[in-house]
């Protein structure tokens, strides 16, 4: 991925929001590269536009062959589940519609409480963006 | 009667009449008690077992399976090839092993490495079954990533999924909890460890898994 250079450098944990445009504009498999890409190098992404279900699993099979025992252990990942599909999506077949979702490295994050209302997740201190 | 007339004849029986052989497989996060689920309904049908348990996670590490284990309901039946997978995580960490379960580091880094095998297989599975018994741990929190993507994928593919809401022999077990979490699904408290209410687990797997279910593919 090309590096802006109006971002600066600075230390620290760095946390991502992912628009929705740039998500669209990228395939299932480039999505699964970028996200575990950014998340080996330690940065936590909030995605505006979550993953489908069946990339849910793939990023789970993709992040499982990219364990390295020692420097990356998985993925944390939280998000509320799709909307409910309306009548019509359900008659014509489409896909529940993923919603905003968090992932980052699990050394990194702790999800301490989820319900329909609230996640909360903590940063475990001492770690971050290389 | 030729051989298109005894498929076409056999077709529209298993539409009116459902399914009488399905492949089931047994899905959930490590240490939900998948495999003493799966050794419960084989001792039940079959006088069998399928495999060893442990209170150390990814115990299985590779997926297993029984076939024609017949299980009934009254006057009906429905013979399943019950496949038992290993748990499926976000992380595996072989630290975990060591600080927790007083692992060496080398046992640690094998019994990590093939959990990650573990769950790509259980994956993989996926592609290849009829419906799912999701064993979820009554005693945890239920919106755990795992269990959501777990039913979100099952959803998709147009699966029918049992939750088994698990470890209700346990003090602080809130299958009402898993119920109200998950109302789109049966969900069965059992203890696969006591065998307490399995007898209305079988009967809704005989019930939920032989109705004709039209697959989605990705």
């Amino acid at each position: 991925m090309e590096v802006n250079p109006l971002i600066k450098k600075e230390e620290g944990i760095s946390f991502n929001l992912v628009s929705r445009n740039k998500l669209d504009k990228l395939s299932s498999n480039e999505k699964l590269k970028f996200i575990l890409n950014e998340v080996k190098k330690g940065k936590i992404l909030v995605l505006e536009y979550g993953l489908t279900p069946f990339e849910q699993t793939s990023l789970i099979e993709n992040t499982m062959k990219e364990i390295e025992q020692d420097t990356f252990i998985g993925v944390e990942m939280e998000g509320y589940e799709p909307e409910n599909q309306t009548f019509f999506q359900k008659i014509f077949g489409i896909n529940k519609k993923p919603r905003i979702t968090m992932i980052g490295p699990a050394d990194l994050l702790k999800t301490v409480h989820k319900d329909n209302n609230m996640i909360q997740i903590k940063i475990i201190p001492g770690r971050g963006a290389k | 009667m030729g051989l298109f007339g005894k498929i076409r004849l056999s077709n529209i029986l298993q539409k009116i009449f459902g399914k009488k052989h399905a492949k089931i497989g047994i899905y959930g996060p490590p240490n939900v008690g998948k495999t003493t689920l799966a050794n419960r309904i084989l001792r039940d049908w079959t006088g069998d077992i399928m495999g060893s348990v442990s209170d150390v996670p990814h115990e299985t590490r590779r997926a297993k399976w029984k076939k024609d284990v017949r299980v009934e309901n009254g006057g009906s039946h429905l013979i399943m090839d019950i496949v038992d997978t290993p748990g499926i995580a976000t992380k595996v960490d072989f630290k975990e092993f060591m600080n927790v379960y007083g692992m060496s580091k080398e046992e640690a880094k094998t019994r990590a490495k093939e959990a990650t095998e573990g769950v790509i297989e259980a994956i993989k599975w996926l592609e290849d079954i009829d419906g799912v018994v999701l064993v979820m741990d009554s005693t945890q929190d239920p919106f755990t990533q795992v269990n959501v993507t777990i039913l979100g994928n099952l959803e998709a593919r147009n699966l029918p999924v049992i939750i088994a809401a698990n470890k209700i022999d346990l003090e602080d077990s809130s299958p009402a909890t898993l119920k109200s979490a998950f109302p789109q699904h049966p969900v069965i408290p059992i203890s696969a460890l006591t065998g307490y209410n399995s007898d209305n687990l079988y009967s809704m797997m005989v019930k939920h898994f032989s109705k004709k279910h039209k697959k989605r593919w990705r």
